[in-house]
């Protein structure tokens, strides 16, 4: 009669252990509903109302939907804008990084002072490094246009200009790509040395190597880097919002800020802002829900393939 | 890939060495190094000219002369006068400060009861946790902002603060990332000594983790101290609320065009931010080769 003593414990040890995750997970657990759930089964009910905070959500079906996707005047201006930064700065940004980050894992001496020169912009506020771009790219005597018309050069109106507000902010994006370059610089130092040692017994030149070894390599990172990149256009808002209106050179307080948004010429509004113009500007709350119903389907689409995709993200995972 | 940064300290190889090539000719050599430099010029030049532009008279900047005559500190101490430079920074720290350390509390406990314990559902929570955390905040925002509202907190910091309080999606993704790579010996080994999960977490897997909590800590500082989407949406209808981020933001609008004086805030609210990165470098850009490890 020995065995069942142990058996007993060993369940009473499994019943602690749930006890003490289920504790430790309740304030995530919390989060989960309160900050996730519910606000984003509360956004598809409210996507069905007209409410203003002043008054009750009044219930009126499809008509937001109607609306955003046969008369809203700017929806497709910004959803084109957010496109156009998913489409352009995201590749332009992981290539940047891997560029630099393959310079320079073949530097020798003093590495770790090339790295945070390049590293050092991405860590600058965001804030900060619109406001001082915003200023070296300003039209009338900036610095960059200083450079420039010395050099002979034309020198272009830059964030004041709707064809070239947003190349601009692919500049700044370029500046702080130290975030993806770091993941890059790992996966690099990562790629085992006698893949290129075999590649070079074979007759392989540095094209081949980069070309057969590296590349394949490091195609998992590149995934990586391009889908949290698409993900983190989707929602694009902080460095747009503050070049309008900065350049601008209007007040952006309180709810006169949304006047301001998309300078200039609506080239910069993206969805995200156009989404917090509507839902915030002017209290539109109901129909601010219906943009972000619309948001959450396109986000939930890329999402779906992130996880299939990323193994970090996988729960399969799990435990080791 | 292999995780970047394990327990116990063991690192990045933060040196090139196991990669160098053995023959490779002085030209080439002088080639890269003269391209690195040109491109390093271009990275560094954005916050030289702001720093020259900070010291020069606010007459001087847009005259086309680049270079400061007299060097002067006088838009720093007009910047005082001119902003609530004090308000902003304090409640910067304030936001930065409760954030970090509500996160901690909720998030480290979250993460281990993920990474080390066995219970149906796990995966679940997971995956829940995941998309939380890739998806738009501004997806949930009107809910969100209606409740807070409703509250009576909206104008004030508190929304973007007091929900860490019930765990960040980011951190305890990152934080288990963390915890899955101190082997499992360690926790069994504890757990035979006697201890129930939460000793097995205190004493042994949190000392252990100390590197990646640091990281998932100063990812959380950084975020809020330059938070904008969140002062913006909150408190950007009082001024006596807003951080310096926000602040920042609105100072050229408000105070016309004096660029001297809007790249000497400028400086200011980038100065902090770097002086943190240089006393926990290596804990930074670990953190964030982290976050991509296994592709």
């Amino acid at each position: 009669m020995t065995s069942p003593q142990p058996v007993l414990r060993l369940g009473a040890l499994e019943r602690g252990r749930r006890r003490a995750a289920l504790a430790m997970l309740s304030p995530t657990l919390a989060g989960l509903v309160v900050f996730f759930v519910l606000p984003l089964l509360a956004t598809i009910l409210l996507s069905f109302t007209r409410y203003n905070l002043l008054s009750p959500p009044q219930w009126i079906g499809l008509r937001n939907y109607q609306y955003l996707f046969t008369q809203d005047p700017k929806v497709w201006t910004s959803a084109g804008n957010t496109l156009w930064f998913v489409v352009v700065l995201v590749p332009v940004r992981v290539l940047t990084a891997m560029g630099v980050a393959a310079l320079l894992i073949r530097v020798r001496r003093g590495s770790g002072f090339w790295r945070t020169v390049f590293y050092l912009p991405a860590l600058v506020p965001p804030v900060a490094s619109v406001v001082a771009f915003v200023f070296l790219f300003t039209p009338g005597g900036g610095p960059v246009n200083t450079v420039l018309g010395a050099l002979g050069l034309p020198q272009p109106l830059w964030f004041n200009d709707p064809q070239l507000a947003k190349p601009s902010l692919v500049l700044l994006g370029i500046w702080v790509m130290g975030d993806v370059m770091v993941i890059f610089l790992a996966a690099l130092l990562d790629v085992p040395r006698e893949l290129y040692e075999a590649a070079e017994l074979d007759g392989a030149g540095p094209v081949a190597k980069t070309w057969y070894v590296t590349l394949p390599t490091i195609a998992p990172v590149i995934g990586f880097a391009a889908i949290t990149g698409v993900i983190a256009a989707l929602q694009y808002f902080t460095e747009a919002a503050v070049a309008s209106t900065v350049a601008s050179g209007k007040a952006g307080a309180g709810s006169s800020a949304t006047d301001v948004l998309g300078y200039p010429d609506n080239a910069l509004l993206t969805y995200a802002q156009w989404l917090y113009v509507r839902g915030f500007g002017s209290y539109q709350l109901g129909y601010a829900s219906a943009l972000a119903v619309l948001l959450f389907v396109v986000a939930a689409a890329a999402v779906t393939f992130t996880l299939r995709k990323v193994k970090a993200f996988s729960p399969e995972e799990a435990m080791s | 890939m292999s995780a970047v940064l394990t327990a116990g300290g063991a690192t990045v190889p933060t040196a090139t060495s196991a990669r160098r090539r053995r023959r490779r000719s002085l030209p080439a050599v002088v080639a890269e190094h003269t391209g690195l430099a040109v491109l390093a010029v271009l990275f560094m030049a954005p916050v030289v000219f702001v720093v020259l532009t900070a010291f020069m008279p606010s007459s001087q900047a847009l005259t086309g002369s680049l270079w400061p005559h007299p060097w002067t500190w006088e838009n720093f101490a007009t910047a005082f006068t001119r902003a609530p430079l004090a308000r902003w920074f304090a409640n910067s720290a304030l936001y930065a400060v409760l954030a970090t350390g509500f996160m901690l509390v909720s998030s480290i406990p979250g993460a281990y009861a993920l990474a080390r314990i066995r219970f149906r559902g796990a995966t679940l929570v997971f995956a829940a946790i995941v998309v939380m955390m890739l998806l738009p905040p501004q997806i949930t925002s009107v809910p969100t902002y209606i409740v807070w509202a409703k509250l009576g907190l909206t104008g004030t910091l508190w929304p973007v603060i007091l929900p860490n309080l019930l765990g960040d999606a980011f951190s305890i993704f990152l934080l288990r990332q963390f915890f899955l790579t101190i082997p499992r010996d360690y926790s069994d080994a504890a757990r035979l000594d006697g201890n129930g999960e939460w000793g097995v977490l205190l004493r042994v897997i949190a000392p252990m983790a100390r590197p990646g909590i640091a990281a998932a800590g100063l990812f959380m500082f950084f975020n809020s101290w330059n938070d904008y989407y969140g002062p913006l949406l909150y408190a950007s209808e009082n001024p006596s609320w807003w951080p310096v981020a926000y602040g920042l933001a609105t100072f050229r609008g408000m105070h016309g065009t004096d660029w001297s004086l809007t790249m000497a805030i400028t400086l200011l609210v980038m100065v902090p931010v770097v002086v943190l990165f240089f006393f926990a470098q290596r804990v930074f850009v670990e953190g964030i080769a982290l976050t991509g490890i296994k592709g």
